[in-house]
Order: C-alpha cells, then sequence, then structure tokens
C-alpha cells in the first residue's frame, strides 16, 4: 500500500512537468500572435472570411496534435512570415522596432531633464534669489521695477 | 521655445511626419497601370518566380510569353471570385484552342483550401501562389477578384479590377488574339 502511495505520488509530480514541456495548443492562444492577412488587424479581433479560414487551418493543426510553435511555422510556410503579428526587421516595418524604442528614448531624457530643472531651485533655495528675494537677479528686478512704475506711477510712490 | 530645444524638437517632429507620410504613400494603392492601360499603352508586368499550386516547381508570367494570358487574382474565400470560375474555366477552353490561357494567382490563403476549390470548380488551368499578396500588389491590386490580360510580347494589355463579365471578355480578348508576336 506504502508503494502505491509513494508511485501515485511520483506519478502526480512527473505528469505535470511532462505536460509543461510540450503545452498543447489552443486557437485562443494562437490567435493574438497571428495576422488576419487582408484586414490587418490580429487574428482575434477579426471576422473576416480569410480570419474564418485561417482559424480553420490553424484548428486542422490543432487536431493534428501539433505544438504552438510547429503551427506557427506551418502558417508562416503557408502564408509567408507576414502572417505573424510580429513586424517585420527589415525594410519599412523596421520602424515599428525603432520609433518605440527611440520615442522611449526621447521621453526618458525629457523626464531627466525636466527633473533637473525642478530640482534646481529648490536645491538652490534663497540663495538661488537675487537681491530682490524674488528669484530675479538684480538687473532685472530694477528693469521690473521701471517698467511697472512706467504703467503704475502710484508704484513708485509706495 | 528655448533656442537650446528649438532644433531638436522641430527635427523630430519634421522626421516625425516624414515618416507618417512615408507610411501611407508606401501603402497605398499604386494606378500607374491602370492610367497607362486608359492611354492604350502596353505595360510590362512585374516578375518573380511564384510557387505552383499543388506542386513544389515555381512559374513566373515570363514563362507565357507568345501567348494571350488571363491573369486572375482569386481566393476561395472571396465570394465573387468564385462566381467567376466556371466563366473563367469556359474562357480557358476556349484560349487554350487559340494560343491562350488562363493563368490564376490564388493570394492569402493556404493551398489546402485553394487546391478544394480548384477540385470543387474542375478547374483545369493553371495556378500559382501569392501567399501574402505582395506580388499583386505591384500590379495596383485594390480587391478581389482582379484580371490583367497579358498579350502575346507579355505586356498588360488590359485591366480589370472587379469581376469578368462574357461580354467584356469578347470585347477584350479576340484583338489580342489575333496578334501575332
Amino acid at each position: 500500500m506504502r508503494a502505491l502511495l509513494v508511485a501515485l505520488l511520483a506519478l502526480a509530480l512527473v505528469a505535470p512537468a511532462a505536460g509543461a514541456a510540450e503545452p498543447r495548443a489552443s486557437l485562443p492562444d494562437i490567435e493574438d500572435e497571428v495576422m488576419c492577412l487582408e484586414c490587418g488587424t490580429a487574428l482575434n479581433v477579426s471576422t473576416s472570411p480569410v480570419a474564418d479560414q485561417e482559424r480553420e487551418f490553424i484548428g486542422e493543426l490543432i487536431a493534428r496534435g501539433m505544438t504552438k510553435d510547429e503551427i506557427k511555422a506551418a502558417l508562416v510556410a503557408e502564408y509567408g512570415p507576414r502572417v505573424l503579428a510580429e513586424p517585420d526587421d527589415s525594410g519599412f516595418s523596421l520602424a515599428a522596432w525603432i520609433v518605440p524604442a527611440l520615442a522611449s528614448l526621447v521621453a526618458l531624457g525629457l523626464v531627466v531633464a525636466l527633473v533637473g530643472r525642478w530640482r534646481r531651485p529648490a536645491a538652490a533655495g534663497p540663495a538661488g534669489a537675487g537681491a530682490s528675494g524674488d528669484g530675479l537677479d538684480p538687473a532685472d528686478a530694477r528693469r521690473l521695477d521701471a517698467e511697472l512704475a512706467a504703467f503704475d506711477p502710484g508704484r513708485a510712490r509706495r | 521655445m528655448r533656442p537650446r530645444l528649438y532644433w531638436p524638437v522641430t527635427l523630430a517632429a519634421a522626421a516625425l511626419i516624414g515618416l507618417l507620410a512615408y507610411g501611407v504613400f508606401s501603402t497605398g494603392a499604386d494606378t500607374t497601370l491602370d492610367e497607362a492601360v486608359a492611354r492604350g499603352e502596353r505595360v510590362d508586368p512585374p516578375l518573380a518566380d511564384l510557387q505552383v499550386l499543388g506542386s513544389n516547381g515555381t512559374a513566373s508570367l515570363a514563362d507565357y510569353q507568345g501567348k494571350v494570358v488571363l491573369v486572375n487574382v482569386w481566393a476561395s474565400w472571396c465570394a465573387p471570385c468564385r462566381d467567376e470560375l466556371p466563366l473563367l474555366e469556359q474562357t480557358h477552353r476556349r484560349l487554350s484552342r487559340q494560343g491562350g490561357t488562363v493563368l490564376g494567382i490564388d493570394v492569402k490563403e493556404n493551398s489546402g483550401a485553394a487546391l478544394d476549390a480548384v477540385a470543387e470548380f474542375g478547374l483545369s488551368y493553371p495556378n500559382l501562389r501569392d501567399p501574402d499578396g505582395s506580388y499583386v500588389r505591384e500590379f495596383g491590386q485594390t480587391g478581389y477578384p482582379e484580371t490583367y490580360v497579358l498579350d502575346r510580347q507579355g505586356r498588360v494589355a488590359a485591366v480589370r479590377r472587379f469581376p469578368v463579365t462574357r461580354e467584356w471578355l469578347d470585347r477584350t480578348l479576340p484583338p489580342l488574339l489575333e496578334e501575332r508576336v
């Protein structure tokens, strides 16, 4: 009895590992990685006849017991590399890889620059302020006073 | 805007606009062929080796020089394409007696589905495969079905961007069949 329990326990541990090595393909798992060639959208959001035919083809391959990778390879063999949702890494499609990377770098640079600017006045504190105490240098403060006085004579008296 | 930021931002915006413009224009339909044929010109078609449907061999339009070729772009998932297949088969039988042929280019479908349609409609003319549609796009293809007629010198003499009719075939093919290389 004890030996039987050990054997069952061993089987329970080994069976999931064996299953994980060769996961069974499913249509929902593949659909979002495959394009409807005519509509230019992922298969899982397409209802066109082309998409229906592609789904039927995938269904046949699943029924034959093929893995997800094997099915994707078969799709490329039948329809060409454009059938996969991953963009090409050549020609104009290269932009799909480069533009997001560049945009991310530019956004990161902007964030770093802006954070640096925001932190500078705070870090500088009162020492960064001009003689007027309002952050202006003395020359600008004098010019501001003069121009305000020109519009508001009362200010000059105060 | 500070001068230090003005040029980088302007250049980045210009590059982005340029990229978008290129994307829009490079994916739009090319009407060069239609305009040339409308002017009565004959145009050399794009040439590429395509897989022959149902075999591992390849063929191109150049292999059919000397014949009048009715190139039909189709797919079995396209209902109007299926509707015209019987007329195309009849036309092929007529053409084959006069030095011509129908040549199908099956687009964006797996070969099994295409072969099923060939068997279902009893098509006896050859078919090539353009799995992702990149080849027919060079003809300025915009939909399904489309038909291009090549003269005996292999030049495009007529274009039909929608289903063929018997009347159009009767008007288009005889003058081309009478031409000699």
